[in-house]
């Protein structure tokens, strides 16, 4: 009896820590990109790459990738090489922790890192054409990879950071992310089904915008939303969203560029 | 930034219908909307697109203010020849952007 007490105890925490697995399964079957809630007709924009209007950026950053530039007279492929190759699975990781800056730098962030310090080049603009064009350049070569957050310890508290802002009630609406993309993710605001907010395509073609626009433009969305004040662009709280939504879609693959709505 | 994206089939047969698909980076700022100051933004659309197969004109649009932003173009001819396709788009404040395809008829 006293032999078998044991076994069953261990057979019960088995079937626990089953049914714990198949459960975090499911809840990641559960997860949809907002590609899966768009139209027939803006999926097969997206899907083909003579339709998808992200590629006018897409070749401009190819373009961009071997141009030298800053008084280092380098372009990014003098260190990098070939993009195919050498930045493959890298938008898929970010963002990621800068070890001179002691924060994380997001993909966009990186670019205009990298180009100071080595190409000695004006930084470029936050959203403008050439820093979108070369950051859908970069994650165009993660395409179809899976999102895969750095395991990297310095990032916890960031990430933390990010996932209580998440939860966090702003505005004048008093409204926090969760509450509309956990929620009620999957039903209507007015006529538009609420996605999930993964962030698997950016910089991301969206119809609305009839042009290319980053994550933080689509958060800025969001927060003049719910009628918040939008974080500026340099913002550490940014950051620490991304982390947390690229977390929250581990695993995911990535979309870019992505077309939506 | 010139730019244009243009799918033309690599080696049709002869008489064979092909389908040529066209996208250029334009705004199509309609003309309608305000700017920032409350000022009207002044009408910047591609007006007309051609596409000429070695100098005939084989299909030709006008465009409008209701046209989105970087116009797609999708449309068939008849392979005939080897030969240049040309595509031209021209619009408001002077506008014009010519793109040329080779095809390679088999």
């Amino acid at each position: 009896m006293s032999g078998l007490a044991p076994a069953i105890v261990a057979g019960i925490v088995a079937a626990g820590s089953l049914g714990i697995a198949l459960i975090a399964q499911a809840q990641a079957d559960a997860r949809r990109s907002g590609f899966e809630s768009m139209g027939p007709a803006t999926q097969a924009m997206q899907r083909d790459d003579r339709e998808n209007p992200g590629m006018l950026w897409v070749r401009d950053g190819e373009a961009l990738w071997s141009r030298k530039a800053g008084t280092a007279d380098r372009s990014c492929a003098d260190c990098h090489g070939a993009a195919p190759a050498g930045m493959r699975g890298v938008a898929a990781r970010y963002p990621a922790f800068d070890a001179r800056l002691q924060r994380p730098v997001n993909l966009a962030q990186r670019i205009s890192l990298c180009r100071q310090e080595r190409q000695q080049a004006e930084p470029l603009r936050a959203e403008s054409q050439e820093l979108l064009s070369l950051e859908s350049f970069v994650a165009l070569q993660s395409r179809g990879l899976p999102i895969a957050p750095p395991a990297d310890p310095r990032l916890a508290p960031f990430r933390e950071r990010g996932r209580e802002l998440y939860r966090q009630r702003m505005g004048q609406l008093d409204l926090a992310c969760a509450q509309c993309h956990d929620d009620n993710a999957g039903k209507r605001l007015g006529s538009s089904v609420i996605p999930q907010g993964h962030p698997t395509g950016y910089p991301i073609y969206r119809l609305e915008w009839q042009g290319l626009g980053s994550l933080y433009r689509r958060l800025r969305g969001c927060l003049t939303g719910v009628r918040a004040e939008p974080f500026p662009p340099d913002a550490p709280e940014l950051v620490e969203l991304e982390l947390h939504l690229a977390a929250r879609a581990a695993g995911m693959p990535v979309e870019t560029p992505a077309v939506r709505p | 930034m010139a730019r244009a994206l243009i799918d033309v089939p690599k080696s049709p047969r002869r008489g064979e219908i092909i389908e040529i698909r066209t996208l250029i980076a334009h705004p199509m700022e309609t003309g309608y909307r305000a700017g920032g100051d409350g000022r009207k933004l002044p009408r910047d659309i591609v007006r007309r697109f051609s596409c000429r197969y070695d100098g005939e004109l084989v299909f030709s649009a006008e465009f409008f203010p209701a046209v989105a932003a970087n116009p797609y173009c999708a449309f068939h001819t008849v392979a005939t020849a080897s030969g240049t396709l040309t595509f031209t788009w021209e619009g408001d404040n002077g506008f014009t952007q010519t793109e040329a395809v080779a095809i390679t008829v088999t």
